[in-house]
């Protein structure tokens, strides 16, 4: 440990300088130093609001949300089955099962055709559409976000 | 004493525990995936070690990698946080085979709590009462219980926990079918097949009973609600349970010090009970051998932090705190603050928070590593912080509550707050005393 002082405001510390705006006639105190920025403000019901942002360190680069994949690349003629939520795509319903659907299989718009695991919680994803699975561009357990293509389908009839 | 502090968790939990380590001279290394490494918690502690990818099973629940961080970071000692590792046995029994030491019970103590069975029988020895059902190893067992106990019933996974799991079946022609499903699930979920069964109280109130073990003693910080609740997820929790009777609350709290004792219990514990809404009967259902989510409730009408507790008590030092000096002094609640749209069955909702005005002020406090333009992963829980008030009396609490989730803002994501105002506004609660079922009204009403 380094002997600077080094602590973060604690929730006294808020409560404190809010004790302090609220008999005095400020709507509001910002507070910037080169580790935070902290605006404490006045609510329009009554009530005050903290609002902070510590920026990151040029030695700790923003590596982006994780997984974000390069942009999905449309192919003409075919349809795009897109996830609904970011999250873990899975091609069958456990370990160990068939697929929910593969290569040339034939779906409707409520066909699952896979699962996204986002936040502990599984949602199942209908294919959105009708029509002949031509590619499956996504992996079994791969990170997909919204912009993410899943499969791509040719569509039937019309 | 601690010097170096390894933290084997992230979000809201291990802000939380570094701010109580920083106040106490301890340097503090968080293990992070790299989906966290920039979040808000990474850049307060000393140090970090990334664990993996960010999937959990890569990182934050892989035993390996978190116990090979923890030594690289010459830490000498481990928090789990809670949820991930906490109640882990061979992660507990790994950082001690390293020489460090865990902060929470000993690995026996998380043997006999973490498999409910067990944790029945435990409570069962320490002259508990417990919910009339027991172990289905088939379909047959399960038709014996239920034929002796009746319709509604639960089926809970034996090892599982965080309500996870859990059915209720109001009929025997469903029996076979739930059986079977709970029983896929719990395999898929914990590794571990085996379901039991216990008779469903149809007005019951979850209270629980905040414990501190130093090995030799144990002592309680009082009782707090969870009743509100969705598909067994605590929603809303307060401290102390509104509405019971004082020799009953006596009772809970003694019974709770017992199981304690019985275990020689070290550290922080939450030791589980249904209460009958109308009788005020109570049934022990199952011990957490770690910090709890709602733990700030406890805090705020007790003085005490406890995650400083869990430190001391770690690091082998006698409690510092004695039954005759814990003092439980007004009321206080807390709401979680989900990244889910509740109006559209809680659908998760991760993505970039672009504002986050917390409310602020005396009586408030915001547990939340989330700050404006915070990232909520899609791979962890949807907790993004919780929002603590107190006042002298629930009334006031709740008046206090009301008056900050008007305040909050938090934009970019859906969030559980509107949920939390109409909870507040509801008749029901305002009452007091609520049962479990009390989710299902708001959804109707």
């Amino acid at each position: 440990m380094s002997d600077e002082i080094d602590l973060p405001l604690t929730p006294d510390d808020v409560a404190s300088i809010v004790s302090l705006l609220n008999g005095s006639g400020y709507q509001g105190l910002e507070l910037s130093t080169p580790r935070f920025v902290l605006k404490v403000a006045r609510a329009e019901g009554g009530g005050w609001t903290q609002e902070w942002q510590h920026p990151i360190p040029p030695e700790r680069p923003i590596a982006g949300p994780p997984g974000e994949p390069a942009a999905a690349i449309e192919v003409e003629g075919l349809l795009a089955i897109r996830p609904p939520l970011p999250g873990t795509f899975y091609h069958t319903p456990q370990p160990g099962a068939p697929p929910f659907v593969k290569m040339g299989d034939i779906v409707s718009p409520e066909t699952i055709i896979g699962i996204i695991e986002t936040m502990k919680v599984m949602n199942s994803i209908p294919a959105g559409f009708s029509g002949e699975i031509v590619e499956i561009t996504a992996g079994h357990g791969d990170m997909v976000d919204q912009s993410a293509i899943l499969m791509r389908l040719r569509p039937l009839g019309i | 004493m601690i010097r170096t502090l390894f933290i084997a968790n992230r979000g809201e939990i291990s802000l939380r525990i570094i701010r109580t380590a920083k106040r106490m001279g301890i340097a503090t290394v968080l293990g992070v995936s790299e989906a966290d490494r920039n979040a808000l918690p990474a850049l307060m502690a000393d140090g970090i070690v990334v664990l993996g990818p960010a999937p959990s099973g890569q990182s934050y629940l892989d035993v390996d990698r978190v116990v090979g961080a923890a030594v690289k970071s010459g830490a000498d000692a481990v928090h789990p946080g809670y949820g991930f590792l906490s109640e882990n046995a061979r992660f507990a029994r790994a950082v001690r085979a390293e020489g460090m030491i865990f902060v929470g019970p000993s690995p026996e103590s998380l043997d006999a709590v973490g498999d409910k069975l067990k944790a029945r029988a435990v409570g069962a020895a320490a002259g508990l009462p417990i919910v009339p059902g027991g172990q289905a190893a088939d379909l047959g067992e399960a038709r014996k219980h239920a034929s002796e106990i009746g319709y509604p019933l639960l089926i809970k996974a034996v090892s599982g926990g965080g309500g996870r799991g859990m059915k209720r079946v109001d009929r025997e022609a469903d029996l076979e079918a739930m059986v079977a499903m709970a029983m896929a699930e719990a395999q898929a979920a914990f590794g571990d097949p085996r379901v039991y069964i216990e008779r469903y109280i149809t007005r019951g109130r979850h209270v629980e009973v905040q414990v501190l073990g130093d090995g030799r003693r144990a002592i309680q910080l009082g009782t707090r609600d969870c009743s509100i609740q969705r598909r067994f997820q605590k929603l809303v929790e307060e401290a102390p349970a509104p509405d019971i009777p004082p020799a009953q609350h006596a009772a809970l709290c003694l019974a709770a010090v017992r199981l304690a004792e019985s275990l020689a219990y070290q550290g922080a514990g939450t030791v589980e009970f249904l209460v009958d809404a109308e009788s005020f009967e109570f049934y022990f259902l199952e011990m957490n051998a770690r910090i709890q989510v709602e733990h700030p409730v406890t805090e705020a009408i007790t003085g005490v932090d406890l995650v400083e507790q869990q430190l001391l008590i770690a690091d082998g030092q006698p409690m510092g705190i004695r039954q005759e000096d814990v003092t439980l002094n007004g009321h206080a609640i807390e709401v979680r603050i989900n990244a889910e749209d509740w109006t559209r069955n809680f659908l998760p909702s991760p993505g970039r928070i672009t504002t986050a005005r917390w409310p602020a002020g005396p009586h408030i406090r915001v547990d939340s590593h989330i700050e404006s333009g915070g990232v909520v992963p899609p791979y962890y829980d949807s907790l993004i912080g919780k929002l603590i008030v107190s006042g002298v009396d629930r009334t006031q609490a709740i008046a206090r509550m009301s008056q900050a989730l008007d305040t909050l803002i938090l934009e970019g994501v859906a969030t559980t707050a509107p949920m939390h105002r109409r909870i507040m506004a509801d008749a029901r609660f305002r009452a007091g005393a609520v049962d479990t079922r009390f989710f299902e009204g708001l959804a109707d009403g």
